[in-house]
Formats: C-alpha cells, structure tokens, sequence
C-alpha cells in the first residue's frame, strides 16, 4: 500500500447523498480477479452513454476534476454493497482522499485499507470545500495527514480527526495482516479456551 | 475473557467472548468463528496470499461457494460469460491450493452464501461469522454477530481468522405487537428503513426485538437482519430463542448429541440482560405497518401500497429536493401519483434477501389458482439447491410453472446484474432483493422492493397493487 503523508490537489465536488458502492463501481465489472484497472468504470452509468461517449455533464468528465486526487460529497458516501472495487476503482481513477459529513462503515474501512484518506467533516464545511473546488484548476487543497488539517486555497486550515491507529498505518503504508501475525501466541491461546469447545469443524471431505 | 457485572447486550456478549486482545487504542483483534468465501470478493485476497506466502489459518473454519456469477439456467451447459468462468474457475484453484472446503457449481447444495450458511448448519448462533459481502448480515437472524467485509479484510481473516475492529454501538429495534394478514418481515424491515433512514445504523449493530419479531420464523428474521446493511448497520441481530434452537438441531454441521446441548445452554445466556444499555432504541407499532414497495433509487425511499409518490416540493433542503426529482426521472414516476397499479414488465422472486421455502410458499399461496399478466416476465430463483428440492417436493414449482413463472436454479440472479438475468434499461421490476440503486439490476432498470407476496401479486395483475386484495378474494 502506497503511504499517504500529504497531498495537494484538485478536489471534485459531487453535492449528492447515498451515493453508493453499484455507482462508484457498476456490479458488471466485478468480475476480475485483479485490483487494478477499474478506474475507467468508475462512475461508468454517470459518466458514459450507452454507445460508451462520455457524458459532458458529470463532473469527472470535465476539466479540472478529471485529473481529481479529491473527491467531496455528501452524506453517507459509499452506503450499500461492500465492493472493495469501490475504492480500487477509484484509486485507480486517481482518488487518493474522500470528504464527505459520513461515510457508510465497510466503506470507510476499505479506503484506509488501500491507501485512501476518508475524512468526515460537517456539511457546511463540505459546502465551503466544494465552492472552493469550483474555482477551477488554481485552487487546490492541500490535505496534510500528519498535522491532521486541510488547507484551503485561501490558506484557512480545517482540522479533521482520524483513529491514531489507521494514521499511522497510512503515513507508514503498513500492511495490517504482519502487525496481527505479530499477535500469534495469543491467537493460539484463544483458540484453545474451553468456552469454545462446541464449535464444530468443518472438515473438506464432508463439503461437497 | 473481560469480567463485567454491568448489565450486557447480546452483541456486547458475543463481541466480549471473542476478543482476542485489546490493543492500545482500543481497537480489538476479534475472533472470526466461520469465514465464508464467493468467487467475487476472494481472488485478490488469495493472490495476496500467494504474494506474500501466507497460508489459510484456518480453512477447517472456512467454507466457499459460487453464487454471484453464475447463470440460473441450465446448469449441464458450460458457463458462456468468458469473465464469470474465469473468476469461478480461479475461487476452485484457490479452494485446492488451500484446502478449502467448497460446495461447487453442481453441487445439490449450491446456492447464495447467505442461504447455505444457515441452512446447512455451518453459521450457527454466538458465533462471529465474516464474509466479503454486506449481506452477511443475514446470518445475525441466528442470533450470531455476523458482518460484511472488503477484500483486504478477507485476505486478513484468512491469514490470520481474525479481524481488527472497534465495537459499534448498540441500537434496538422493538416491533411490538401483531402484524396483520399480509405483511410479512419484508414490509417491517422496510417500514423500519423507511423510518430510520439508509444511514440511521451507522456505526450501530440493531437488535431487533419485540413480540412481532419473536412470531417471525427464522426465514423472516434472515429476512429483516440481511437488510440491516441497507438501514447502514454493521451488523443486525435476533436472539437466540426456541425457534432458533429448533431451527439448528439436526442441521449437517451443527452440533450432536451432549456438544449441541452445552452449545444451547450457551445460546440462552446470550439475550441482552435486563437493563442493558442501547445507545439508540427505535419502537414501531406492528399494527401500523402495511405492505409496502419502493419507489425511489434508495431503500429509504419506502411507501405504503395505498402512498402517494413524494414531490420535491415536500422538502425544504435543495439537495434532498434535487435527489427526489433525480430519483423520479430515473425511475420515470410522476411527484404525487398513486404508487399502486404502476405497471411492471418483470417479476424477480429470489436473492438472499427473499429466496428461502417459507418465502416460495408465500408466494406461491398468491399465484395458485391464477397465471402472471400478458407482457410480464416472472421468474422464480430458489435460493439454494436445497430450497429449489424442496419447493419441489411440496409442488410449488408446479404452480408456478402452470402459472406462467420461469423456474430457475439457484443463484443471485437478477439481485445484481453480475450473471445473465438483468433488466433491459428502462424495464420496471417488482423484485423481492435488497437494493433499488440505479443500475443494480442491470443499467437503467428500475427497481421497486416488496415482499415475496407483493411481488407475486404484481406478477399476476401486472401492476404494483396491494396483496391483501388478493387475498381478500380468495378467502
């Protein structure tokens, strides 16, 4: 996973609520086995027509926000399926940060675990970030992850909070499955306690 | 094991009794009892795996089955969808590799996740239970404490059978008293989105509770925990009670003998303490709800079978107002206009939502004696081989083929459009799945939610209506 330290970048402003997991990334192009190379679908019902021409009028289909390292929107972003393609299709696009005032829980679990930066911020902030993000290419936010602020282009900061354990994941792009190996022994010891000796098994032969 | 003498939540229990450690900042290594496994959300989880040569923890604890994928037709052909073949065949050349046990494509107990799960026995209840899918929530009707993961998560919990999480806050949601004829858990879990809204859960697990919820069979409480994600739970939850044991003993691999008797002793002691403490409890009068459809491109968006579409002039928030009109272009309804005798082009009856025997017969019970409207598509998807056996066996196939329905195999079918059965752009379908987003049964469907019932009636009037009139004539 990529570290995230701080950004400066062009946000894309996308004022809808409930925006969810099947319109971030479609269900028809679940089908691969990789994590790369969603991010031409991301979006893809808004973003192309039915001959697959883009569609003037969604944001990402125009200058600056196609170059877009930000994404705000509103309320409870990313509600629904719990898809990893959502994030990996927008890491993919180019998304490294997403603000909105909530986020859906899979969802906001699934950003840190690929390098993306969700930040929860009050609606009148995501308001005022979004008319900052329609002045166009010049204004851009800076999101500085060990100071835990964002920067407006008028040089305002914004402190934002993060759980202390998922900031330091992403600030040293650490994988979480080491850190948990790390915990073996009390695994083990748990696995063994008597409170879970009705706990069947399941073994291969008797699956078919 | 944390020593409490404070009163405790049935979640609080079964988070309590599988915390491994309790790290710093209170994030807690947690214990995942059963991990299932589809073809859609693992083959990166296991190519991680593979990169970083690490093993399955625990593939005695680990179960798979194709469901997203695969088509519902005939199953002797060869998948013809390039895509869905290969990630079908890549989730059998992990299951080998890693010793997974797997119920394959033709196997007679193939079907959705979250209906083999329960029905063979393998989620059970005070278990922690993990899939890469939200619906997993289904499996909390059984009284377990069980939730959707991304695929990193998957990968996490196949090295390592656990999982690394804060504990959610507790929320209960009574339903007091009887529903009438014709309402079943789909229109009070609807009532209860509708009410609570698609993010009121957030950060919450929802215990359901109250005498309407205790009546319910354990196919209705699957019903009501599965769509706990659309109300934006973590996870919902049933306790365990004597419809649950009933409905485990003697499942293939549930516990015999003297382990499923110390088993039930400890299922008992799991229902929330007297006085324990919900951070949000939300009450609904049982009598109050009627049966219900969507309208809108959100499962929040709920109305009543006698409501009225909303308007964006009922709203004062411009971007609520603006996500309305958005919602009544996508789904071509009028602000204002009855819900009822919308007319339909396709009948979805399936998805682990709504797929299991009791869900068949409900169905079935509107249709007998009758035959789906000219111009309908209707189709029947089981949720498991198991279920399809034995509707079978009761002859509800029989009515519904006579009747004019298409009788499928098992498999998530039309819930998503990731297999062959999708709607056409612009088609308008009564489906008894979970999700109305746009798009998700196939690119500009519209999609409204109802009850297995609700839907069954719209298949042989042809329109949204009201299932109780129906019935009404048949008595």
């Amino acid at each position: 996973m990529d570290k995230f330290t701080e950004l400066t970048a062009i946000a894309a402003p996308m004022p809808t609520e409930n925006i969810d997991t099947d319109q971030i990334i479609p269900a028809r192009f679940l089908k691969t086995i990789q994590r790369t190379g969603l991010g031409k679908n991301a979006f893809a019902a808004q973003r192309y027509d039915a001959d697959g021409n883009e569609k003037p009028d969604f944001v990402l289909n125009q200058e600056p926000y196609r170059h877009a390292e930000i994404l705000i929107t509103y309320d409870n972003l990313g509600c629904g399926s719990s898809r990893e393609h959502a994030p990996w299709a927008l890491l993919d696009f180019g998304i490294r940060c997403v603000i909105a005032p909530s986020f859906a829980d899979i969802f906001f679990n699934n950003c840190f675990k690929n390098g993306i930066l969700p930040i929860p911020l009050p609606r009148e902030i995501c308001d005022e970030l979004m008319d900052d993000a329609r002045q166009g290419s010049n204004s851009r936010l800076t999101v500085d992850l060990e100071r835990q602020v964002i920067v407006r282009p008028n040089g305002e900061t914004i402190a934002f909070e993060v759980d202390p354990f998922r900031r330091h994941m992403l600030l040293e792009g650490l994988d979480d499955i080491g850190q948990t190996m790390a915990h073996d022994a009390e695994i083990s010891s748990f696995e063994h306690r008597p409170v879970r000796a009705w706990v069947p098994s399941i073994t291969i032969g008797t699956v078919k | 094991m944390p020593v409490t003498t404070s009163p405790r939540t049935l979640f609080d229990k079964i988070w309590d009794d599988h915390v491994v450690e309790r790290l710093e900042d209170g994030t807690c290594i947690l214990y995942i009892d059963r991990h299932l496994v589809h073809e859609v959300t693992s083959p990166q989880a296991f190519e991680g795996l593979r990169l970083s040569g690490r093993r399955v923890r625990r593939p005695d604890a680990t179960v798979a089955v194709v469901d997203h994928n695969v088509p519902t037709s005939d199953r002797s052909k060869p998948i013809e969808e390039p895509q869905s073949r290969l990630q079908i065949e890549t989730l059998e050349k992990n299951v080998a590799e890693f010793g997974i046990p797997y119920f394959p494509l033709r196997s007679a107990s193939q079907g959705i996740v979250h209906v083999v799960g329960p029905e063979q026995g393998i989620s059970l209840p005070g278990m922690t239970i993990v899939c890469g899918d939200s619906h997993t929530s289904t499996h909390g009707a059984l009284g377990s404490l069980a939730f959707g993961i991304g695929t990193s998560e998957v990968e996490h919990v196949l090295a390592t059978q656990t999982i690394l999480q804060k504990p959610a806050k507790n929320m209960r949601v009574s339903v007091e008293g009887k529903v009438g004829p014709g309402v079943t858990a789909k229109d009070i879990m609807l009532a209860i989105i509708g009410r609570i809204g698609t993010a009121g859960g957030t950060g919450h697990v929802i215990e359901f509770a109250g005498s309407a919820i205790r009546d319910l069979d354990m196919a209705g409480r699957m019903t009501l925990c599965n769509m706990s994600i659309e109300a934006g739970a973590r996870a919902g939850l049933v306790a365990p009670d004597e419809t649950t044991v009933a409905y485990v003993k003697g499942r293939p691999f549930a516990p015999k003998g003297e382990a499923f008797e110390q088993a039930c002793e400890y299922w008992r002691s799991l229902a929330s303490d007297e006085g324990a403490y919900f951070d949000t409890e939300v009450t609904l009068a049982a009598e109050e709800i009627i049966p219900s459809v969507t309208w809108g491109t959100s499962p929040q968006d709920v109305l009543p079978i006698d409501g009225f579409v909303p308007s964006p002039s009922d709203v004062a928030d411009p971007a609520r107002a603006a996500q309305i009109q958005r919602a009544l272009d996508y789904m071509g309804l009028e602000a204002g206009q009855k819900i009822a005798g919308t007319p339909v082009d396709v009948v979805f009856i399936g998805s682990c939502t709504n797929s299991r025997l009791e869900d068949l017969r409900a169905a079935a019970d509107v249709v007998r004696g009758r035959h789906v409207a000219e111009g309908v598509r209707a189709m029947i998807v089981p949720g498991s081989g198991l279920v399809k056996h034995a509707a079978e066996a009761e002859g509800l196939d029989k009515v519904f083929l006579d009747a004019g329905f298409e009788w499928r195999e098992a498999g998530c079918s039309m819930c998503l459009g990731m297999n062959p059965d999708r709607l056409t752009p612009g088609q308008r379908c009564a489906s008894t799945s979970n999700r109305n987003f746009e798009g998700r049964q196939g690119p500009d469907g519209r999609t409204h939610l109802c009850s297995p019932a609700m839907a069954a009636a719209a298949a042989v009037t042809g329109r949204l209506c009201d299932v109780r009139e129906l019935v009404k004539e048949t008595v």
